[in-house]
């Protein structure tokens, strides 16, 4: 484990969980969650957890994204105010 | 199908355009030859059936966007899916119970063991967890599978959409 690679994306997961939730295009909220998980894959497989970081990369960032568009295509893409 | 019907599309990239077809449809067989890599890997490494079968539904949704959900999705039933769900659990519970009625009395459910694929007991434990592992990829690639098309499907408008 390198704990400054460890500080930084966690940072950067902090960074993009904050604008997942205010930003106001859903379909950014999306992306942003997107690359949250992959980022959180990243964590997993630095912290020698290749296992669990398979399944996140799986999951998380592609059967979860893909779900939330499929979704987001029977509703509005902006969030009311 | 007619250009005026591709270009509408409900807002989702695809339908005629040459390029996301041709390079979704070179990459769909490699993407399904890691699933299944990742399935039989799973015994011994990173993987397994979820994983696997979860990566074999991804390219099912590749397909979907690129070609479009009405002319893909009539590739996949419904009842498919639903056989195909069925089928996994079969598989596992089949495995199981098949390892009971082998194991004498003893009754060690999923103990592979037993099973007299082969003449060693750790072998038969070997491929006994990849027969596992084969049901359970094929369950969780028709729930994602069936998941995305009821989530992304309008079926009952889907008339009245395609004349617009």
């Amino acid at each position: 484990m390198i704990w400054q690679l460890d500080l930084i994306l966690l940072f950067l997961i902090v960074v993009i969980a904050i604008a997942s939730i205010t930003v106001r295009d859903l379909l950014s909220a999306i992306m942003l969650l997107g690359a949250y998980s992959f980022l959180m894959a990243m964590v997993w497989v630095e912290m020698h957890s290749v296992d669990v970081g398979f399944t996140e990369a799986a999951v998380g960032a592609g059967a979860t994204t893909a779900f939330l568009i499929a979704a987001l295509s029977r509703t509005v893409r902006w969030e009311k105010k | 199908m007619n250009p005026e019907n591709s270009e509408i599309g409900k807002g989702r990239a695809g339908g005629g355009d040459v390029i996301v077809e041709t390079v979704s449809r070179l990459m769909v067989p490699f993407i399904q030859l890691f699933a299944l890599y990742v399935i039989i890997h799973g015994a011994g490494g990173p993987g397994g059936g979820f994983q696997g079968g979860v990566i074999f539904a991804a390219s099912f949704v590749l397909l979907v966007i690129a070609f479009g959900i009405v002319d893909a999705g009539d590739r996949f039933p419904e009842a498919a899916n639903i056989a195909f769900i069925s089928l996994g659990v079969y598989i596992f519970a089949g495995v199981g119970l098949l390892c009971i009625i082998l194991s004498l009395g003893a009754a060690q459910y999923l103990n592979y063991g037993f099973i007299p694929l082969t003449t060693h007991f750790e072998e038969n434990r070997a491929l006994g967890i990849d027969l596992v592992e084969v049901g359970i990829g094929i369950t969780v690639m028709a729930v994602i599978t069936s998941i995305f098309f009821n989530l992304a499907w309008k079926r009952e408008s889907e008339e009245g959409g395609r004349e617009e």
